[in-house]
């Protein structure tokens, strides 16, 4: 059925032109909102539709910035991502590390208990965590947002701890014989040799909280502590009353730009990491 | 050795250390507010007065709330999607490991809607699904179809939701197929194509027993992502749609619980949900297992 010498049978180009349409799906939806944002009003209405703006006005991308709170949107979105991503990925690394290499009585009655919580959904939680945020003063600051995640993911945890068991014990063992404290075997040696799989997953970690939706739209009640999505969400309800449409898929288009560049930039890593993860899953 | 005990220790004090902050954060912010929503659900919590003992009362409320019943009935429907999904992605994934040039763009233009932001995919599908001016009724029109306004039909605006689901979790279900059609030796289809096996026998005797478990992985994670769908239905249709026809489950938990302040009875709901996802989980343990034991 496959066999490389017959690149271009008759079944394959048939199957190159249905991938092609396929894509073109996939992508048309993307494009059209990006022409979209450079049309007129007028052309956003006609009949027939117009494909390509007559005129490519980036009028709408300098309007946006003033529209709405844009621009502290994506300032509290970058807070909390980088926040929440970097000192989790810290912690849970550590963690890996204890799990995977360090002798810690009753570790696997833990890794366990960590794996458990993962089924229980945030929407099972979000009520009692709400009252027990505002009870201390957090509502309506990013703090909500932030705090749960430093104390680390148990995803990442388990895939580091899994990345972790084809370093060799011997290398560790030689180095606390060295006298290395803890910290310092995880920091020169561990921290280094797990890089690889931590950057892939500090990514698709980062997406996760920067697309995050419900969790912002309970706690966030003034405009100027809204991040990015929330920012996008409300100039769709404003905005459409008055069917400034190229003003909001203008919006969106700056919205959805940040992971589209981090996405092709790190493609490869991305998309090999998701595939181990259902491979091990 | 005294110092042998003395380094075992020093090495345990490190690893709990090292253990504690995600243990906490479990502690504090997944297990004790779960404890705190099961005992909610037997309460009239509503955040301000006094929590009060009302036994399943929530629950027998939700058992004759008809808007619960259409909530629960609209997220059921929806995943409708997932086997449409699940085929296509296949179909797909099929495609792409044929050695066909340009296979990495194809990888990539697919997985674009799945790293995109669900409010900025669902603010551009709610334009697109608008009834005069939207680009999927502009298609349609290139064929003489006359679509309906699909968001403000109660039949059709939940296929419509189902639809930009399918289409935005697509190229997901597609590498994870890709993955493992990739780990399947290819001298097992030259032996097939030795023995003269026809695409269909190869398909099925080979192909499809080799992608059953990640077929299992992704039917799973669907149903749990799909059970709580929410972002989709709050920007698209931030009422819940016509005749509360797109209202999900989580929606109206959160209708419930942040618009009403009725926490006890939302409780009740959140508990429903774990409960759900907590089964489906336990089923795709057992099948695990099963199915590892067959491999070996």
């Amino acid at each position: 059925m496959v066999l490389s010498s017959k690149k271009w049978s008759t079944a394959n180009i048939i199957i190159f032109i249905l991938l092609c349409i396929g894509a073109v799906f996939m992508i048309a939806p993307l494009l059209w909102m990006v022409t979209t944002s450079f049309k007129t009003k007028m052309e956003v209405f006609a009949l027939p539709p117009v494909w390509i703006p007559e005129e490519w006005l980036t009028a709408k991308y300098s309007e946006i910035w003033t529209a709405g709170p844009l621009l502290s949107g994506i300032k509290n979105s970058v807070i909390v991502a980088v926040s929440v991503t970097l000192i989790g990925t810290f912690t849970s690394s550590l963690a890996a590390f204890a799990l995977a290499k360090l002798q810690v009585p009753h570790k696997n009655k833990i890794f366990l208990m960590l794996l458990s919580s993962i089924m229980i959904p945030y929407p099972a939680v979000m009520i009692p965590q709400f009252i027990m945020f505002s009870n201390i003063g957090w509502n309506d600051t990013l703090l909500p947002l932030i705090v749960p995640g430093l104390f680390g993911n148990v995803f990442m945890i388990f895939f580091l701890r899994q990345y972790l068991t084809s370093v060799p014990n011997a290398i560790i063992e030689a180095a606390k014989i060295d006298g290395s404290s803890y910290f310092g075997i995880y920091a020169k040696i561990v921290f280094p040799l797990i890089k690889p799989a931590v950057a892939a997953q500090l990514i698709l970690w980062f997406m996760g909280v920067w697309n995050d939706y419900l969790a912002p739209t309970i706690y966030l009640t003034s405009e100027e502590n809204y991040t990015l999505q929330l920012v996008i969400g409300n100039f769709n309800a404003m905005y459409a009353i008055q069917t400034d449409y190229p003003l909001i898929m203008a919006a969106s288009v700056i919205s959805l730009l940040p992971m589209l560049i981090v996405f092709l930039v790190f493609q490869k890593q991305i998309i090999e990491s998701v595939a181990i993860s259902a491979v091990k899953g | 050795m005294p110092t042998k005990s003395k380094l075992y220790r020093k090495e345990m004090i490190y690893g709990y250390l090292f253990l504690a902050p995600p243990v906490i954060g479990m502690l504090l912010f997944t297990m004790y507010p779960m404890l705190y929503s099961i005992y909610g659900s037997f309460t009239d919590w509503d955040g301000l007065g006094q929590m009060n003992f009302i036994g399943l009362d929530n629950y027998k409320d939700l058992f004759t709330d008809e808007l619960f019943h259409k909530a629960m009935f609209n997220t059921f429907f929806m995943m409708i999607g997932i086997p449409i999904g699940l085929v296509l992605a296949l179909l797909l994934a099929m495609g792409l490991n044929r050695g066909i040039p340009g296979t990495t763009a194809f990888r990539v233009i697919y997985y674009v809607p799945v790293i995109s932001s669900l409010a900025a995919i669902s603010i551009l599908w709610q334009w697109a699904y608008n009834g005069d001016y939207g680009l999927v009724n502009q298609f349609l029109d290139l064929f003489g179809i006359k679509g309906p306004n699909w968001l403000a039909n109660k039949h059709t605006v939940k296929p419509a939701i189902m639809i930009m689901a399918i289409w935005k979790g697509l190229g997901y279900s597609m590498l994870l197929y890709l993955a493992a059609l990739q780990s399947v030796s290819r001298s097992y289809y030259e032996a097939a194509e030795l023995d003269g096996a026809n695409g269909f026998q190869t398909f099925r005797a080979i192909t499809w027993p080799m992608v059953k478990p990640v077929t299992f992985f992704i039917v799973v994670t669907s149903i749990i992502g799909g059970s709580q769908i929410f972002t989709e239905i709050n920007i698209m249709t931030s009422t819940g749609g016509p005749e509360y026809s797109s209202a999900s489950a989580v929606f109206y938990m959160w209708q419930k619980a942040f618009g009403n302040f009725q926490l006890g009875y939302s409780s009740a709901m959140a508990v429903l949900l774990a409960l759900f996802i907590f089964i489906v989980t336990l089923v795709q343990f057992k099948f695990n297992e099963k199915s590892s034991g067959d491999l070996d």
